[in-house]
C-alpha cells in the first residue's frame, strides 16, 4: 500500500519519458496529473488508517525488499508513514497534484515532446520526494534526497539552451552537492556508532544517551554535519546561493520544488530526527542563528529585488529559515506546522506570478508592471490572499504558523533570535505588498507588456524566459502570425494590444482558488491554546518528535502568564504585520518617489542589498575563481598536460629515440654483420678461454 | 716430425689472412677467395688433428669440406654474377638495401 504512493508517479514517469514524444499534450499532461492525484487518494487513505490507531502506535511500515545485508548490519528499502510523514505526503501528493493540473495550461506552448519532457521529470520528482519523505532509513531518505536534487536540477535547465538557465541548474547541483557530502559523512558516522540507520532505532538508541550539554561528542558532530546537508538541500547560509538563480527554470517547478516541497527536506529531515538533535544543543543553537540570519538577511534582500519571481524565491529562503529558527529553539512542531502553511501559500504565490507572467508573456520585472488588477482579477485576489497569509495577518494560515514559532522563541529565552524573526516578519509584509502593489496597483507602466518584444530594450529581458524558449525552438514558425504548430496558441497573446491581457486559464483559475482556499484556512488545524484552540497538529505530530514507545507527553496546560505572554506576543506580530503592510502601502502606493528617494538617501545599503550583500561575488572570488584558477593551471596545465600527458608521451618519445639509437645498428651491409657475428664469437670464445 | 703445434700456428695464420680478406676486400670475388682460404685452414687443421690421434675421421670430414666448399663456390659465384648484372659493381658496400 505504501510502496504505491511513490509508484503512481514514477509509473506516470515511466510512460512519460518511454512514450512522451508521441503523446499528444492532453494525454502526457493527463497521465501526469492523474498519477499525482492517484497518490494523493493512497496517501488519504493511508492517513485515515493511520488517524485510526493509537496515538503512541501510529507508525505503518512496508519493507519492500532487503537491501543490503553485511553482517550483523541489515538495511531494508523500508518505507514507514507516521505522524510527521503523514503531514508530508499530503503536502506533497497533494500540492503536487495542484500544480501539475496548473503546468498542463502553463506549459501548453512547448512542443508536444518537450510538454512530455516537462511531465516526466515532474513526475519522476513527486516520486523521489515521497520516497524521501516515506523513507524509514537514512539510505533510503537519502535515495530520495539525491533524486529530487537531480530533478531540481533537470527541471531549473528545463529550458537548457538558454545558458542562464542551463547555468543555474549547474549551481543548483553543485551547492547542493557540498551540503550532501557533510550529510553523507553525517550519515556514516551514525552508522559507525549506532551500527543502524533506521530513524525509529536510532532514535531509541540516542534517547538512551546523555544530553550533550556544553561538549561537542559524536552526536553534536553527527548532527551539525546532517545539517550543512539540510542547508545546501533547504538554501541556508552558507549555502543558499543556487535558490535564487533557480528562478530561471519554469514557473509551476519554482512553486513546487523550490518552494513547496523540495526545499522543505531539510526541516523534514531535522524533524525526521528530533530526538538526535535535541541530544545536541549546540547543533541546536546553531540552527537557531543560522535560521534567524538567512531569514533576516533574504528578507532584507527580498525588498529591492526587481524581479517577480527572484522576491519570491528570497521570501522562500527566509521563510526557510523561519522553519529552521523553529527547529533550533525545539519547536519542531511549529516548524513542520510553518511548512505545511507555507507549501499553500509560497506555491499560490509563485503560481499567481506564473499566472502574471504567462499574461505579460514572459515579463518579470515588476518595475515594467503595475496596474494589473482589473484585467487580473482571480490572479489578483488569490495572490492578494496569499501575500496576506505569508504577512501574517491573523486568522491566516501564515499568522498561526509564524506566531507559534515567534512565541516558541520567546519562550524558550532566545530574546534576539525573536526581535531577529520579528524584523523579518515586518519585512516579509512590507516586500509582499511591495510587490502586490508593484504589480497589480497603480498605473500600467510604459513599455510594458503587451507591447512587442524587444521595444524594453533590455536584451535579456527582451527574450522573456517562460515562452521564448520553446519559441527558440519554433524557429521563425512561432513568428508567423497565425501560422505553424503553434500559431494559434502564440498568436493573440504576441500581437494583442495591452487590452488583451487575459487572466488565467479554467486550469490554472481553479488550482489557484483551491490554494488560496488552502492559505486561509490550512492554519485551523493547529490553533493555540491561548486562542482556546486545541493545535491538533502539534499534538498529531508529537509521536513523531519522541523516542518510539515513548508514553504520549500530556500537553502542559498553560498557565495564565503564557496564555497573557502568547497573547500579547501575537498582539505584537499582527501589529508587526499590519505596519508592515502599511509601511509598503504609504512607499508605493501612495507615493512611489518615496521609495526612490529612500534609495537615493541609503545608497550604500541599497546597492549592498540589490547585489545580495556581494555573496555571489565573494564566493565567485574565494571559492569558483580559486579553484578554477588551480583547475586549470594547476591540474590541468600542471598536473594533465605535465604529468599525465608527460608519462604518455614520454614512454613513446623514450621509445622513439631509443629505436632510432638502435636502427643505426641495421646497416644493410653484409659485411658489417658478418664483423659482429665474429667480433661476438671471439669475445664468447675468450670469454670461456681464458674465464 | 713436424709438432702439432706448427701446423695449428699455419692454421691459424691462414684463418686469419682469410677473415682479414672476408672484412677489408671491396671486391666480391676475392671475398669469396678469402671464404676459401678459411675453409682451408680449417681442414688443415683437421688433417693435422687426424694424423696426430691416429684416425682417419679427419680426413673424411676434409672430403665433405671440400665437396661443401665446391658447391658453395659455384652458387656463390652464380650470385656475384647476378649481384653484377643487377647494380654493375662488385663492391659489398654497394649492396645496403637489406635494411627495414
Amino acid at each position: 500500500m505504501l510502496a504505491l504512493i511513490p509508484a503512481f508517479p514514477l509509473l506516470g514517469f515511466l510512460v512519460n519519458a518511454a512514450l512522451g514524444r508521441r503523446l499528444s499534450k492532453t494525454l502526457s499532461g493527463g497521465i501526469a496529473s492523474a498519477a499525482m492525484v492517484a497518490s494523493f487518494l493512497v496517501s488519504v487513505a493511508v492517513v485515515l488508517g493511520l488517524a485510526g490507531l493509537p496515538p503512541d502506535r501510529r507508525a505503518v511500515e512496508q519493507t519492500v525488499y532487503t537491501w543490503i545485508a553485511s553482517g550483523d548490519f541489515v538495511l531494508d528499502l523500508t518505507f514507514r508513514v507516521d505522524p510527521l510523514a503523514a503531514v508530508m505526503i499530503l503536502i506533497v501528493s497533494g500540492v503536487g497534484a495542484l500544480i501539475h493540473i496548473y503546468s498542463t495550461a502553463y506549459m501548453h506552448e512547448e512542443p508536444d515532446g518537450e510538454y512530455a519532457r516537462y511531465f516526466s521529470y515532474l513526475n519522476l520528482f513527486a516520486a523521489f520526494m515521497l520516497v524521501l519523505v516515506l523513507g524509514a532509513n537514512f539510505l533510503v531518505l537519502f535515495v530520495g534526497w539525491e533524486g529530487v536534487g537531480l530533478c531540481s536540477y533537470l527541471l531549473i535547465g528545463f529550458w537548457f539552451r538558454k545558458k542562464s538557465a542551463a547555468d543555474a541548474g549547474k549551481k543548483a547541483f553543485v551547492v547542493n552537492r557540498i551540503g550532501d557530502y557533510a550529510f553523507i559523512l553525517g550519515v556514516l558516522l551514525l552508522v559507525s556508532r549506532f551500527g543502524t540507520l533506521d530513524f525509529q532505532q536510532l532514535a531509541s538508541a540516542v534517547s538512551t544517551l546523555p544530553v550533550e550539554e556544553g561538549v561537542f561528542g559524536v552526536l553534536s558532530i553527527a548532527t551539525l554535519l546532517l545539517f550543512i546537508g539540510a542547508t545546501g538541500k533547504s538554501a541556508q547560509i552558507p549555502l543558499y546561493t543556487w535558490l535564487p538563480d533557480a528562478m530561471e527554470g519554469p514557473t509551476p517547478v519554482s512553486a513546487l520544488i523550490h518552494a513547496a516541497t523540495m526545499v522543505t527536506a531539510g526541516v523534514y529531515m531535522i524533524g525526521r530526527n528530533a530526538v538526535l538533535f535535541s541530544h545536541a544543543p549546540e547543533t541546536m543553537l546553531i540552527v537557531a542563528v543560522v535560521g534567524a540570519l538567512t531569514a533576516l538577511m533574504a528578507a532584507t534582500i527580498g525588498l529591492v529585488q526587481h524581479d517577480i519571481k527572484r522576491v519570491l524565491a528570497y521570501s522562500t529562503v527566509s521563510q526557510l529559515g523561519l522553519m529552521f529558527l523553529a527547529m533550533g529553539v525545539g519547536a519542531f512542531g511549529a516548524g513542520i506546522f510553518h511548512l505545511y502553511t507555507h507549501a499553500f501559500f509560497k506555491a499560490l504565490l509563485f503560481l499567481g506570478s506564473g499566472a502574471v507572467i504567462h499574461a505579460l508573456h514572459g515579463e518579470q520585472d515588476i518595475r515594467r508592471m503595475g496596474g494589473l488588477r482589473p484585467y487580473l482579477p482571480i490572479t489578483y485576489w488569490t495572490f492578494l490572499i496569499g501575500s496576506l497569509a505569508i504577512a501574517g495577518v491573523p486568522f491566516l494560515s501564515g499568522f498561526f504558523s509564524k506566531d507559534e514559532i515567534l512565541y516558541e522563541t520567546f519562550h524558550e529565552g532566545h530574546t534576539l533570535l525573536w526581535v531577529m524573526a520579528a524584523a523579518t516578519s515586518l519585512l516579509t509584509a512590507t516586500y509582499m505588498f511591495r510587490l502586490v502593489f508593484l504589480t497589480f496597483h497603480g498605473e500600467r507602466q510604459a513599455g510594458a507588456s503587451g507591447t512587442p518584444v524587444g521595444a524594453t530594450g533590455d536584451p535579456r529581458r527582451a527574450s522573456p524566459p517562460d515562452v521564448d524558449a520553446s519559441e527558440h525552438r519554433l524557429g521563425a514558425e512561432a513568428h508567423r502570425p497565425g501560422a505553424g504548430l503553434h500559431g494559434q496558441a502564440v498568436d493573440p497573446h504576441r500581437h494583442g494590444a495591452p487590452a488583451h491581457l487575459h487572466d488565467a486559464p479554467p486550469a490554472m483559475g481553479l488550482v489557484l482558488v483551491a490554494l488560496a482556499i488552502g492559505a486561509v484556512l490550512a492554519g485551523y488545524v493547529g490553533i493555540p491554546h491561548a486562542l482556546g484552540g486545541h493545535n491538533q497538529l502539534g499534538a498529531w505530530l508529537a509521536p513523531s518528535f519522541a523516542p518510539p514507545g515513548a508514553p504520549p507527553l500530556e500537553a502542559a496546560a498553560l498557565t495564565a502568564e503564557e496564555t497573557a505572554l502568547e497573547l500579547a506576543l501575537m498582539g505584537v506580530s499582527s501589529a508587526i504585520a499590519i505596519g508592515g503592510i502599511l509601511l509598503a502601502a504609504v512607499i508605493w502606493l501612495r507615493r512611489r518617489e518615496l521609495a526612490a528617494a529612500l534609495a537615493e538617501r541609503y545608497r550604500a545599503i541599497h546597492t549592498l542589498l540589490l547585489h545580495k550583500y556581494y555573496v555571489d561575488e565573494i564566493y565567485d572570488a574565494a571559492v569558483v575563481h580559486p579553484i578554477q584558477r588551480g583547475s586549470e593551471q594547476g591540474l590541468w596545465r600542471g598536473f594533465d598536460v605535465a604529468v599525465v600527458d608527460g608519462a604518455v608521451n614520454g614512454a613513446g618519445a623514450i621509445v622513439a629515440e631509443g629505436s632510432g639509437l638502435l636502427r643505426r645498428l641495421q646497416t644493410g651491409s653484409v659485411r658489417a654483420y658478418a664483423g659482429s657475428m665474429f667480433i661476438g664469437v671471439v669475445v664468447i670464445l675468450g670469454y670461456y678461454l681464458w674465464r | 716430425m713436424i709438432p702439432l703445434g706448427h701446423y695449428l700456428f699455419v692454421s691459424a695464420v691462414l684463418f686469419a689472412i682469410g677473415t682479414a680478406g672476408v672484412f677489408m676486400r671491396r671486391n666480391l670475388i676475392t671475398i669469396l677467395l678469402s671464404i676459401e682460404i678459411m675453409l682451408n685452414a680449417v681442414n688443415l687443421s683437421f688433417v693435422a688433428f687426424g694424423r696426430q690421434l691416429g684416425t682417419v675421421d679427419g680426413q673424411i670430414i676434409v672430403f665433405f669440406v671440400m665437396t661443401v666448399a665446391a658447391a658453395e663456390a659455384a652458387v656463390g659465384l652464380a650470385i656475384v654474377i647476378a649481384l653484377f648484372r643487377h647494380r654493375e659493381s662488385l663492391n659489398p658496400d654497394a649492396f645496403t638495401s637489406l635494411k627495414w
